[in-house]
């Protein structure tokens, strides 16, 4: 049997994971090729609804990224994306999605050995937690159910 | 129907020792929408983008992707080529297949399909791309400078020099800052107000520059280029204009007995004064909270002595708005405050004191005419001890870091003890001696050989008084930490730096426009804030060589549909909550009898630094930014996930 790779989607800041992920690549380590990256000006950009057309799409894995708290191009947009984040993990449990296919982190630009830690973490745990195959109940089913918007 | 342009590049090898380049090309120009699709050896070198500027006008393309490295890289290059040949810049979008592919993955299909994924995004993207414009700022070609010390007076003058005018806001009645309280400096003992006090006059008198003293800011609001500053000048109870400077006043004055700032309260001064004879501007003020009249309601003897009717009893506080286009703040630094050392006896015991009013009773103009007399009973102190590092470097007192200049300005008050009290001892208790500089080194030296100051390696741990003597206590590192007493008759404390912390309304250090010079950035002596403050004064100069700002377009947008009524936003105005920079307003839209029918949010360009976090938050989904809509976010999505 063929082994289960995963797709991983990664939204990251161009200022600090961005530019980590470049250093990765100037230094040459290697990490799995699972992941791929979108760019976004900052975290704080990110809302939910990326997230859920990630998942939406096919999406087994999610990687979330940026600054580290303080380091925030902008000064505070890591702490909304933070925040946000603690928000919306209810509405993940909710959908019935596991929270940890979303893996939120802090990457800096000096950081290029972090992220190919986070990169193949993430790949080495949605692999243990297999394909997301719900992807195309999520978007009517789950939100609007004829019950009305209950969780069972 | 789109003309997309792909040019895959295979960085010499670095690309394609992993990637398969040319089955990148062949397969992602099958994709619909790609008119013409290609690899190249260097696409960055320079018939690289000349394929790459034919290609646009042959194919008559409307979008291009550049796979190749990073964006943070060449993006500016391939953008710029794309413009020369007369697409719009921002149809051009790059994929990294080199940091984000070839160099992070081995020879295999999967890497070269991940390149062909990575196009395949953002030529779908590209589809969805805008042909934008940058945006244009105007500059006022005006420069705010807060700080009237030598840091402040070097940026307003290098700038004024070059031609464009500068508004210097001084807290204090003159101009001059701390230099202006100091004896001799460090390393050359030149006397510190002969450098300064024509400095002081060129800022006067320079056509360029208005001064504001006694005054502060009071907020600033705007953005690089055109900020909008209101400063309020303080009353200082005269009328400028009619002043002559004369003094009169100040003789007359009855209050003489108030502790003079200047001289770090070892002299006094009048409550109509002048702080020091050199001032800038010569004209006193009104020290409203010891002044006769103020207080009891009558006197006003300066009124009736002055020749020319300047005093103003019922003066207010004047608030003035001013435009500029940059902002150098040069705020110094404040010595430490006295409760920081109670062990020392700092502020009990008159005659411990700090360096800067070493300085004073070292100064020729000072309350002693430069004799090194003791304040408690003006004898002339035979054993004088110089703690360094009073405070710095010590965790416990919360100052972590060192103050860099102490150990100069120490051992320069050693020396100028020495020249003057030839018979008098010098102790200075040190915990390293720190002197990288030109000739530092050399000075500290001096001081201990030719002017013998007997140097001991420990900190001080108490300073009491007996018999009038001020015993010190502390301990010899070098000969084994062995308990060292000494009776001094005055003690000297080389309190630590504490940077002026600016009061500034927006983001401080981080907003575009504002400099710092001088010690308010860290601790620095003489020569340094000269520099710094020199350099701050190009990077305004550079500012202002241009008419106007051009700043990339990719900031957000508020939805503003024709007729705006229609506009998606609901005017809750949370956006405005979260920006960090305040570049959201109000608009109001009015119907025909001017009444208000709906508040829309709107982004202002000037400020919006696109990181994006009002479209993320915005309920209503009414903002959006350029580059990364949600549209072109979802697209890139899609495009990734499904093959
Ligand atoms: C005891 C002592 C001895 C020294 N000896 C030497 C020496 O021998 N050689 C040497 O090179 N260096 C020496 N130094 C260091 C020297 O004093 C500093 O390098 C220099 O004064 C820094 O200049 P500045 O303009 O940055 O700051 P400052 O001199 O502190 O000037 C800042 C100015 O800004 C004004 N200001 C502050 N806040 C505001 C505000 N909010 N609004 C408007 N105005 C404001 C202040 O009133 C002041 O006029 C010595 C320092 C000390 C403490």
């Amino acid at each position: 049997m063929q082994e289960f790779e995963p797709k991983i989607v990664a939204f990251v800041c161009n200022w600090c994971t961005y530019a980590g992920a470049d250093l990765t690549g100037t230094s040459r380590i290697k990490y799995s090729a699972n992941v791929k990256i979108i760019r976004f000006p900052c975290t704080g950009r990110i809302d939910f609804m990326i997230l859920m057309k990630a998942f939406e799409n096919g999406a087994d894995g999610i990687i979330v990224s940026g600054c580290h708290p303080n380091d925030c191009h902008y000064s505070t947009g890591n702490f909304h994306a933070r925040r946000r984040w603690i928000v919306f993990r209810n509405l993940l449990n909710f959908t019935g999605i596991d929270t940890e296919r979303i893996q939120f982190s802090w990457v800096s630009a000096a950081e290029g050995f972090k992220w190919a830690d986070v990169v193949n973490n993430t790949v080495k745990k949605i692999k243990e937690i297999g394909p997301y195959e719900n992807y195309n109940k999520i978007a009517v089913s789950t939100l609007f159910n004829e019950e009305g918007a209950t969780n069972e | 129907m789109s003309r997309i342009g792909v040019f895959v590049c295979h960085c010499g090898e670095n690309i394609s020792a992993t990637v398969n380049c040319e089955k990148v090309a062949k397969i992602t120009g099958e994709l619909k929408g790609v008119e013409f699709a290609t690899d190249y050896k260097y696409m960055c070198s320079d018939p690289g983008q000349t394929l790459l500027k034919e290609a646009i006008k042959e194919h008559k393309l409307d979008g291009v992707v550049v796979a190749a490295c990073s964006p943070r890289m060449h993006e500016p290059t391939f953008r710029k080529a794309c413009a020369e040949a007369g697409l719009n810049p921002f149809l051009c979008e790059m994929s990294n297949i080199r940091e984000h592919c070839s160099w992070v993955h081995p020879k295999d299909d999967l890497t070269t399909e991940k390149a062909q994924d990575l196009v395949r995004v953002m030529v779908e993207k590209v589809k969805k791309n805008k042909a934008l414009n940058s945006i244009k700022v105007p500059v006022t070609k005006t420069a705010l400078v807060v700080g009237g010390g030598i840091a402040g007076i070097q940026a307003a003058l290098d700038i004024a020099n070059c031609g464009h005018k500068v508004i210097m806001v001084e807290r204090q009645p003159s101009i001059g800052g701390h230099m202006s309280q100091l004896s001799e400096t460090f390393p050359t003992l030149d006397c510190s107000q002969c450098i300064l006090t024509p400095r002081m006059v060129e800022v006067a008198q320079h056509p360029n520059i208005t001064l504001h003293t006694y005054s502060e800011v009071e907020s600033v609001d705007g953005f690089i280029g055109n900020f909008k500053v209101k400063i309020r000048k303080k009353s200082k109870s005269l009328d400028e204009h009619l002043c002559t400077g004369c003094g009169l006043c100040t003789t007359k004055c009855p209050q003489k007995k108030i502790p003079n700032e200047f001289e770090r309260g070892l002299g006094f001064r009048p409550a109509i004064y002048v702080p020091f004879p050199q001032a800038v501007p010569n004209k006193p003020v009104i020290d409203r909270e010891h002044c006769t009249y103020y207080i009891k309601g009558k006197c006003k003897v300066c009124e009736i002595v002055c020749p020319t009717k300047a005093i103003r009893f019922d003066q207010e506080d004047e608030v003035i708005d001013v435009a500029v286009g940059a902002i150098v703040m040069a705020t110094g630094f404040d010595v430490l405050k006295t409760d920081y050392f109670p062990e020392y006896g700092y502020g009990k015991y008159a005659d411990v004191i700090d360096g800067l009013a070493f300085e004073r009773l070292a100064s020729a103009s000072g309350p002693t005419q430069g004799e090194i007399r003791r304040p408690s009973d003006g004898q002339i102190p035979k054993k004088i001890v110089f703690v360094a590092c009073a405070g710095s470097r010590d965790p416990a007192k919360g100052i972590e870091y060192c103050s860099k200049i102490c150990c100069m300005y120490t051992a320069k008050h050693a020396m100028l003890y020495k020249h003057k009290v030839h018979d008098g001892i010098p102790y200075v208790f040190y915990m390293d001696i720190r002197a990288g500089g030109k000739n530092y080194e050399e000075f500290v030296r001096r001081t201990i050989v030719e002017d013998e100051t007997q140097y001991i390696r420990g900190r001080v741990s108490t300073i009491y008084e007996k018999n009038g003597k001020l015993i010190v206590k502390g301990a010899d590192t070098l000969m084994g930490g062995i308990p060292i007493e000494i009776e001094a008759d005055m003690v000297v404390l080389a309190t630590f730096f504490a940077e002026a912390h600016p009061k500034l309304k927006p983001v401080e250090t981080n907003t575009a426009g504002i400099f710092l010079a001088g010690a308010c950035q860290a601790p620095k002596d003489i020569p340094e804030s000269v520099a710094a403050a020199s350099g701050a004064a190009v990077k305004v100069a550079a500012l202002f060589s241009n008419d106007e700002l051009t700043r990339d377009p990719l900031v957000a947008v508020v939805n503003r549909s024709a007729p705006p009524v229609y506009s998606q936003c609901v005017g809750c105005f949370l956006c405005q909550s979260v920006c960090p920079y305040q570049a959201i307003e109000r608009e109001e839209i009015k119907n025909r009898n001017g009444e208000v029918i709906k508040t829309l949010a709107r982004v202002n360009e000037g400020l919006c630094q696109g990181c994006g976090t009002c479209v993320a938050l915005c309920r209503t989904k009414a903002i959006d930014i350029h580059g990364y809509s949600n549209q072109q976010v979802y697209t890139e999505i899609m495009a990734l996930l499904n093959d």
